[in-house]
């Protein structure tokens, strides 16, 4: 492909997203879709204290979408509220700038979004719906 | 599928098309064999039941007009496919907006100076065209909008909210655009109408025209329906309809934003109350559109903005007076420069023929539907029988955000998304497709490249 945006990793990751499916135990959860493109996508998550135990996510997505929503549940599981807070932060300033600071590596795979700004918006949906999912206690 | 005129006849007869005066194309219009057939074209049996259509357009002279196709995607020809959202413009539109505002522009109706009276004749020479377009009664039937949802929204805060009381019922359809179901939805919420919708068939294959003819003999208030909706490649039968809406007293809007500038549309014939339609989809500029309304309709309905144009007369201490349509309805500073592209463009259509250009976007949908069998896992929404040029479709295991990024690195221009219809769109299965839509600069070749384009896509994200 002569497009770097898709390297052999995002492809894989949107192919075979890893924790893809509905989470059990879920303490919260949140729906985030791009009314642009027609991207939906569902995160749920079990918080356990001030910790992000467990994140799974459903969903409709494109490429980039899916695969950053796969990178993003692996890389948060453990963190603090806080730290998953700053790691969001720095992961849109990587998409939208081409780098972002402590971005962990994984993530940083996702940086040549930058250079597609309509693209942008499908990579930092999932942490959009992840934050706002930390919000919202299940019912 | 219609079949236009032979090319034996139309060459022998040395008169082309095209050139209908006062268009300034040449008369002798010629086939250009090599535009209509690419190398990587296989199906030579599949273009030959659609050749008679693609030459009764002059393509190489039309094309030559669109300083567009000019223009490259990495190397790509730019292949433009998404003439549903918005078309592209022809030389002669650009040269008269040009030249207007060099030489013709001020404010309209209000100036006793020279540029202000060619300004004036310009705006209101757009509103002839338009009338003329429309073949509507009278030209105070057209005002001047910024363009079909805006049209859609005068009138329901015109028409809709002096008329629609609680307990009212308001018919749409399924296949409404966004444009048309949210602001009589809102409406309908304010005013404590009832809503019903003409359902769509299977896959969006057509209308339920029973059921439309049911839901009409219950004499709606109102009926807004889109003529040739923007996804499913269909056209609604908008006579048969405002036929059956008339026998009921039923008000009838018909949304010609895809109709109106792609085949012939005559409000007359058709017996609606109110058509709306956009510039911008018809080779003109965006930012003007119309609303073409029936006259004692128009006459009866309140002002909805207020300004300068359209008061009759103003005091401080008692109520205004308002002027007559369609300056009622226009308030403040038109779209001037822009009503003067669109007159541009609506002679640029009439002298290549709505007619022609109907049958050859159609002729290039239905290549496609026949072409894109190949490609494993697409389906198509709508009849399989093309009825205007839009084609729009899913691809299994292939979103569609990735489908319009792909095909655009390669040049070619598609949409993703919900097409404005996310209700339909959820009916129909669907979160996301793609489309791609023809118009008159469209060529046989560029439906290969959609079929090349979307064959890798499927190859590199599955």
């Amino acid at each position: 492909m002569d497009n770097e945006l898709y390297q052999a990793v995002l492809l894989q990751h949107s192919k075979q997203p890893r924790n893809f499916g509905p989470l059990e135990q879920a303490t919260h959860a949140a729906d985030g879709h791009n009314a642009l493109c027609g991207d939906e996508i569902s995160v749920a998550l079990r918080i356990d204290g001030d910790r992000l135990a467990e994140a799974k996510f459903t969903g409709n997505a494109c490429a980039i979408c899916t695969a950053s929503a796969s990178i993003m549940t692996g890389e948060v599981q453990g963190l603090t509220k806080e730290a998953v807070q700053t790691l969001a932060a720095n992961f849109r300033a990587l998409v939208k700038d081409g780098h972002g600071p402590d971005v962990p590596p994984k993530l940083e795979i996702l940086s040549g979004v930058h250079q597609f700004p309509q693209r942008v918006k499908c990579a930092v949906l999932p942490w959009e719906t992840l934050l706002n999912a930390m919000q919202l206690p299940v019912a | 599928m219609r079949i236009g005129t032979p090319s034996g006849r139309r060459r022998s007869s040395g008169a082309a098309q095209l050139a209908s005066p006062p268009v300034a194309l040449p008369t002798n219009a010629f086939f250009d064999g090599g535009l209509l057939f690419s190398s990587r074209m296989t199906g030579i049996g599949e273009i030959s039941r659609y050749i008679q259509t693609f030459m009764t357009l002059n393509l190489p002279l039309i094309r030559e007009q669109f300083p567009f196709l000019r223009e490259t995607v990495n190397g790509h020809p730019l292949i433009y496919l998404d003439n549903a959202a918005s078309s592209q413009k022809p030389s002669r539109v650009i040269g008269r907006m040009s030249r207007f505002l060099e030489s013709e522009y001020a404010n309209v109706h209000r100036g006793i100076h020279l540029l202000s009276e060619r300004a004036t004749a310009a705006y209101e020479q757009a509103r002839t065209k338009v009338a003329g377009l429309l073949n509507a009664n009278r030209e105070e039937e057209v005002i001047f909008t910024r363009g079909t949802t805006e049209a859609v929204n005068l009138v329901v805060n015109t028409w809709g909210r002096e008329n629609i009381k609680a307990g009212d019922t308001i018919l749409l359809t399924e296949m409404e655009h966004h444009s048309v179901l949210l602001p009589w939805l809102q409406l309908a919420r304010e005013t404590g109408a009832r809503v019903e919708f003409v359902p769509v068939l299977e896959n969006g294959a057509a209308l339920d025209l029973d059921a439309a003819k049911r839901l009409l003999a219950a004499g709606p208030k109102l009926f807004a329906f889109v003529h040739v909706p923007n996804t499913l490649g269909l056209e609604n039968p908008a006579g048969e309809l405002c036929r059956w809406a008339a026998a009921s007293g039923t008000t009838t809007f018909v949304d010609g934003a895809q109709s109106v500038g792609h085949q012939p549309v005559d409000v007359q014939k058709l017996g609606c109350d109110f058509l709306a339609c956009s510039a911008h989809k018809m080779c003109g500029p965006s930012a003007i559109g119309a609303l073409w309304g029936r006259h004692e309709l128009l006459s009866a309905m309140p002002p909805w903005q207020y300004g300068g144009e359209m008061v009759d007369r103003a005091f401080y201490d008692k109520p205004a007076t308002f002027r007559e349509p369609p300056a009622r309805f226009e308030a403040g500073t038109p779209p001037i420069l822009e009503a003067a592209g669109w007159a541009e463009a609506i002679d640029f259509l009439n002298a290549v023929g709505l007619e022609a250009i109907r049958s050859h976007s159609v002729a290039l949908a239905n290549l496609a539907m026949d072409r894109l069998r190949s490609v494993e896992g697409l389906h198509v929404f709508g009849p399989a029988e093309r009825q205007s040029g839009i084609v729009a479709f899913s691809i299994e295991g292939v979103h569609a955000h990735d489908v319009a990024f792909f095909a655009n690195e390669r040049g070619v221009a598609l949409r993703a998304g919900h097409h404005c219809a996310q209700p339909l769109m959820r009916k129909l299965g669907s979160l996301s497709s793609s489309r791609a839509s023809f118009y008159l600069y469209n060529q046989p070749s560029d439906v290969d490249a959609l079929v090349g384009v979307l064959s890798e896509a499927v190859a590199f994200f599955r």
